[in-house]
């Protein structure tokens, strides 16, 4: 039987993403992908794998899964997620490390409290076949991923590798904060002139807040309405990913991975590439601010953020050497066997 | 014509052309596409033609803003032989009973009869401006002035795939389920748009497209004939 891991209950929506599908969006693909770019990557870096290898993309309530195979390395990572291992007193095990299972063991992703999504990258990443070169689900258009879809009890999620390579186990020492408070940086426009400088001032004035109208294509932000200058139809034009379009109800819509590739709504400003995994991690009620800064403090913090990333990976150590305990290690020799929870 | 070079965030560049629909604009705005493609600039990642402007996404740890910006001006104004790609198809539309659930409704605010909106619409070539929206949707123009007519107020939940649909100046094809508010006048039997090809979407921007009036019949046949996957749409290449 081919190794897979089996979807025991599928979560709210869980999805298999890769860094997203590009060089369609000319004829209407969207790129999908991670909403948080910087934790998907962290999770496969702590599985051991490319940052573009497949994995679950997991928004709210975790699923339940089953090792189908010989032996799997999972890693979790986003917020405070946490798995809980089913059998043996439900033991619970922090995110941000890489963890061995075995045959038959199954355990329940218990999502981030602060945060939207978690990761949960798997040791050589899910065989999905790609289409149109990403693993990523497009889920409107039923493509990409793990048959086009969020998923499902049953589903058997193939997986690249037989069983898992010897090695020590990882862990992050310090991940990153969820920063759920964090001010989000934009560049204004591309039609910030669509809009009067009263609507300028309140987008970078004002608090806002996530509205239950929010998915992986984009949240829908409360807060007071931005107003056009003359009127709200623009040519259709391109849509980039962090775009923060206006429609005439004045509500501002920060869009993201699944986002459609063209509109007609004047876009007010563009979140930064950098900001755009704080974004992805927002959830319904959450407070948002955002700043605007100039395109080249923009490339600065990004070429930034790759190097506290590199930085990140250069940290992981062997679970156990970061001055907390192996769990993973005592749990099999039947050291302990009540509940540990929290990060280690 | 001036050209404005607008940010969107730290990754996309719009190279705006002008700010109304217009074939000429839309003329430019291909032509860069095609410009870029073949110099293959350093960090774009792709592009995606628009109405009046070119959308170039980028990777900015490969290059800033400003370093494509003026590559993109240099390639603007170097002179280049362009291949011509473009492809003229012939789509068959049905435009009878339920395939045109607002045929009634165009003939009426047009003050033209049913069977003079159909030929006046499949009565000449259309341009496709860009794919949009949804994966695979073309928008095409420009249509004859005396068909052209605002969006309905309220628009559909839900819309059949292979919808023709009409409104301002331009004529759409939904190629999936989903809700629109456009005038629907007909519907085609064939795909516009399938992820397991390569060229998942049948147009391409700068693509051309006549229409083909068929019965239900025909509808019928073509319909079983692409599901069958034993169907062509018939296509040529467009000469210069």
């Amino acid at each position: 039987m081919r190794a897979a891991l089996k979807t025991v209950a599928p979560g709210l929506h869980t999805t298999v993403q890769d860094l997203g599908r590009y060089g369609y969006q000319a004829v209407g693909v969207p790129v999908s992908g991670a909403l948080d770019s910087l934790s998907f990557r962290l999770a496969n870096r702590l599985a051991g794998n490319d940052d573009n290898a497949a994995a679950l993309e997991i928004l709210f309530q975790g699923p339940t899964l089953e090792v189908a195979a010989d032996s799997l390395r999972v890693a979790l990572a986003g917020g405070d997620a946490e798995l809980e291992l089913l059998a043996e007193g439900r033991r619970r095990v922090g995110g941000w490390r890489s963890l061995l299972l075995t045959r038959g063991e199954a355990f329940r992703v218990r999502g981030p409290s602060e945060t939207a999504c978690c990761y949960l990258a798997v040791e050589g990443g899910f065989a999905v076949p790609p289409c149109l070169g990403s693993a990523s689900t497009y889920a409107r258009g039923s493509f990409g991923g793990f048959a086009g879809r969020a998923l499902r009890s049953g589903d058997l999620l193939p997986l690249a590798r037989e069983s898992a390579v010897e090695r020590a186990e990882l862990t992050l020492p310090q991940p990153p904060p969820p920063a759920r408070e964090q001010t989000i940086r934009v560049i204004l426009g591309p039609q910030a002139d669509h809009f009067t400088d009263a609507a300028l001032a309140l987008l970078l004035e004002s608090e806002f807040r996530v509205s239950k109208d929010a998915d992986r294509m984009g949240l829908r932000l409360d807060g007071p309405r931005l107003a056009h200058r003359d009127g709200y139809n623009i040519a259709s034009d391109g849509i980039a990913t962090g775009a923060i379009q206006v429609p005439g109800s004045g509500q501002a819509i920060l869009l993201l991975a699944d986002h459609q590739t063209t509109g007609g709504y004047p876009k007010i400003a563009t979140v930064i590439s950098a900001d755009l995994p704080v974004a992805g991690r927002r959830r319904p009620g959450d407070r948002v601010r955002f700043a605007a800064i100039e395109v080249e403090e923009a490339e600065a913090l990004r070429r930034a953020q790759e190097v506290e990333l590199a930085a990140l990976s250069a940290s992981f150590v062997p679970v156990g050497a970061a001055g907390g305990l192996d769990h993973a290690r005592l749990y099999d020799l039947n050291l302990i066997s009540g509940v540990v929870s929290g990060h280690e | 014509m001036t050209v404005r070079f607008l940010s969107s965030g730290d990754s996309a560049l719009v190279v705006e052309f002008g700010d109304r629909i217009e074939r000429r604009l839309s003329e430019e705005v291909l032509r860069l596409a095609a410009q870029i493609r073949r110099a293959a600039l350093a960090g774009i990642v792709e592009t995606v033609p628009t109405l009046r402007s070119l959308m170039v996404h980028y990777d900015p740890l490969k290059a800033s803003a400003a370093e494509l910006k003026r590559a993109i001006e240099a390639l603007m104004g170097a002179k280049m032989r362009l291949e011509q790609e473009a492809r003229l198809w012939r789509v068959p539309v049905c435009y009878e009973g339920g395939f045109a659930p607002d045929l009634a409704y165009v003939a009426k605010e047009t003050g033209l009869a049913a069977e003079k909106v159909v030929s006046l619409h499949a009565g000449q070539r259309y341009h496709v401006y860009m794919i949009g929206f949804l994966p695979g949707l073309p928008y095409m123009g420009d249509l004859p002035e005396r068909l052209v007519l605002p969006r309905r107020v309220d628009p559909r939940v839900r819309l059949p795939p292979g919808s023709v649909a009409i409104a301002t100046t331009m004529t759409i094809i939904y190629p999936l389920e989903c809700p629109g508010g456009w005038h629907l006048i007909g519907a085609t039997p064939v795909r516009l748009f399938d992820a397991q090809l390569p060229a998942p979407a049948l147009l391409a921007p700068g693509d051309a497209v006549e229409f083909e009036a068929i019965d239900k019949r025909s509808f019928a046949k073509v319909r079983a004939a692409v599901e069958r996957g034993d169907y062509q749409v018939p296509h040529e290449r467009l000469s210069p």
